[in-house]
């Protein structure tokens, strides 16, 4: 059919387009260097990574440049690039399966959650990858809590989860509140204050290893299950009148986007938006079926968030935390999507 | 073959269903009359499995529908809701495809074969054209015929109907109808419930009436569709005609002005 040739062309060039901005992202801050160097500093880091030093180019760059393409901006472009598709894909997940495209990824609480818990380390000063790691467990724990409490009612099964949801994600928050109040206002204060903005700016390469597997352990298997997805947006009586297990499904695609979710916020902070934003525009681009909508969410965030984490780098002299940055043009561009009706043309 | 036997069922508080018993085989689109509150819905939840019966029992081809697995009883049992309100705007397609589903491995996303096929039965319901729109964009008759397409699609034999015009304008509802009773004649075991008595005298072989979570009536229309059973049914006095049409005769009924 035509329609599918025209969405293959277009996710074509959506990926080369990913590809270009992955590229770019690393020419782009204060320290400059040349797109060609650039291009031998990474084949190289390539090269010695997959041949275990054994095998490299011969270096014509010097180690300062080498060390801000390799040790700052490709963990950095990779951050962004894992958190914008793990947010992208989370989203347009919990969207379908509350049957409303108003619906983010935090929505049962995984950021708050994780918000709290580094909030928490950082009073008690642990190391900063403690601080990860313990923003990452307390947002799997506040889903947890949430679908427990959700599964414990005797509400309909998305309402209470909603419900659920949010109660333990403003209980997160007041308990955030309540370190910020008793911590001290010299360092402790700022940095929790810094780390709920979300930032990439401190983001390492043991950073990215660490949300790697959480992250393609939520979003492969959701890339597997995509068709079912789609019959998570029927009320369920239909969707298991058709055969479909509608409560595995269910608790599979939250289990997967939460493990995506709580990983992406451990490292990036809170970062809004991105979630509810890409998916209206992925729904444009590419229709409602969720085997195209899915991958095409995940490439249009991960690009996305490389674009305004590009942006954070170069706007101003101090930088801009990614969390304001992505409101600043999220926002904007969703009422534009509002008075367009965007979403709501047929692709 | 559906068969029920002594079936009850209540929410907890009165029986909403007490003792019921009949059994359905093809090529008799049956038609399930009663006022509202009398257990319709409750009934095809029961039939469906998403409601627990309390009492008595529901065999499919002589197996109890509760040993069926989900994806077994799909393969027998589709389930024809009243409207779509969908979240989303999925293609007419899209929708017919989702009825594929539970013939599908988990992992699996239906192919260009599962298209082809749910192409072909759009097209034996004349709607092939409809395929690439959206469904929110389809009049309310062009949804209800979708469904049928969706319910088609996951190829079972027994098509089960809560009143699948109940929204419809009169025009719609006899282009839906007029469907529903060729897939009774095309060997399909059709049960739909409706709030209108003349669509049992024209499209039904076979009348289920219920009162008050019991059977009144059960048996072929013409013989079970009296003016005494639908006032006692509805509780308004009803009168029963003939009328000519077209070199046919059609049983009607009409209410009586007191």
């Amino acid at each position: 059919m035509e329609a599918e040739g025209r969405y293959r062309r277009l996710f074509w060039l959506l990926g080369i387009g990913a590809a270009v901005i992955f590229f770019g992202s690393f020419l782009v801050g204060r320290y400059a260097v040349a797109p060609g160097k650039t291009a031998c500093i990474l084949a190289d880091a390539l090269l010695r990574g997959v041949s275990g030093g054994r095998l490299g180019l011969s270096p014509f760059w010097q180690s300062a440049e080498r060390a801000v393409v390799v040790n700052v901006r490709l963990p950095r472009v990779f951050a962004a690039a894992l958190v914008g598709a793990a947010l992208s894909a989370a989203g347009v997940s919990y969207q379908g399966m509350f049957r409303n495209p108003m619906v983010s990824p935090d929505l049962l609480g995984a950021s708050t959650g994780a918000g709290f818990g580094a909030a928490l380390s950082i009073y008690f000063g642990f190391s900063y990858f403690g601080i990860t790691l313990a923003a990452f467990l307390f947002g799997l724990g506040a889903v947890l809590l949430a679908y427990l409490v959700s599964r414990a009612s005797r509400l309909e099964s998305a309402l209470s989860m909603v419900l659920a949801g949010v109660m333990i994600g403003s209980l997160f928050t007041s308990g955030t509140s309540l370190i910020k109040l008793v911590a001290d206002t010299e360092n402790q204060l700022p940095a929790i204050t810094y780390w709920l903005m979300g930032s990439l700016s401190s983001v390492g390469a043991r950073d990215v290893k660490f949300i790697f597997w959480p992250i393609a352990a939520g979003l492969v298997p959701l890339l597997l299950l995509r068709w079912r997805v789609n019959l998570l947006t029927l009320p369920e009586a239909e969707a298991a009148s058709m055969g479909v297990d509608t409560k595995r499904l269910r608790a599979a695609v939250i289990l997967c986007a939460t493990l995506m979710t709580a990983a992406s916020v451990s490292v990036s902070g809170m970062i809004g938006w991105v979630g509810l934003v890409i998916p209206h525009f992925a729904r444009m681009l590419f229709g409602y079926d969720y085997r195209r909508l899915l991958p095409a969410s995940a490439l249009m965030g991960a690009a996305f968030l490389m674009v305004v984490d590009d942006l954070a780098r170069v706007l101003t002299t101090s930088e801009i935390p990614l969390g304001i940055l992505t409101s600043f043009v999220g926002a904007p561009l969703f009422i534009w999507l509002i008075l367009t009706g965007g979403s709501e043309r047929h692709a | 073959m559906l068969e029920v036997r002594g079936l009850s069922f209540s929410y907890g508080g009165a029986p909403v269903l007490g003792n019921v018993s009949f059994s359905l085989g093809p090529g008799e689109p049956t038609a399930l009359l009663g006022p509202n509150g009398a257990g319709k819905s409750t009934l095809f939840g029961c039939i469906l499995g998403f409601l627990k019966p309390r009492g008595g029992e529901i065999l499919l081809d002589g197996r109890p529908i509760s040993a069926y697995s989900k994806r077994e009883l799909a393969r027998e049992l589709a389930y024809i809701p009243q409207s779509h309100s969908p979240a989303f705007n999925y293609t007419v397609l899209d929708c017919v495809l989702m009825g594929m589903t539970g013939a599908l491995s988990p992992l699996a996303a239906p192919g260009r074969e599962q298209t082809d096929r749910a192409m072909e039965i759009l097209k034996s319901l004349g709607m092939e054209k409809l395929a690439p729109r959206g469904c929110r964009e389809c009049s309310g008759g062009e949804r209800q015929l979708m469904l049928l397409a969706r319910a088609l699609a996951q190829d079972a034999k027994i098509l089960v109907m809560d009143e699948p015009t109940a929204n419809l304008d009169y025009g719609n509802r006899c282009r839906v109808m007029e469907r529903v009773a060729r897939l009774g004649a095309d060997g399909y075991t059709v049960l739909f419930s409706t709030h209108e008595p003349n669509q049992a005298f024209r499209y039904a072989a076979r009348v289920l009436a219920l009162r008050n979570g019991g059977i009144l009536a059960d048996g072929p229309t013409d013989t079970v569709l009296t003016q005494q059973v639908l006032t006692a049914l509805y509780g308004v006095r009803v009168a029963v005609r003939e009328v000519e049409a077209g070199g046919r005769t059609y049983r009607v009924c009409v209410e009586e002005a007191d």
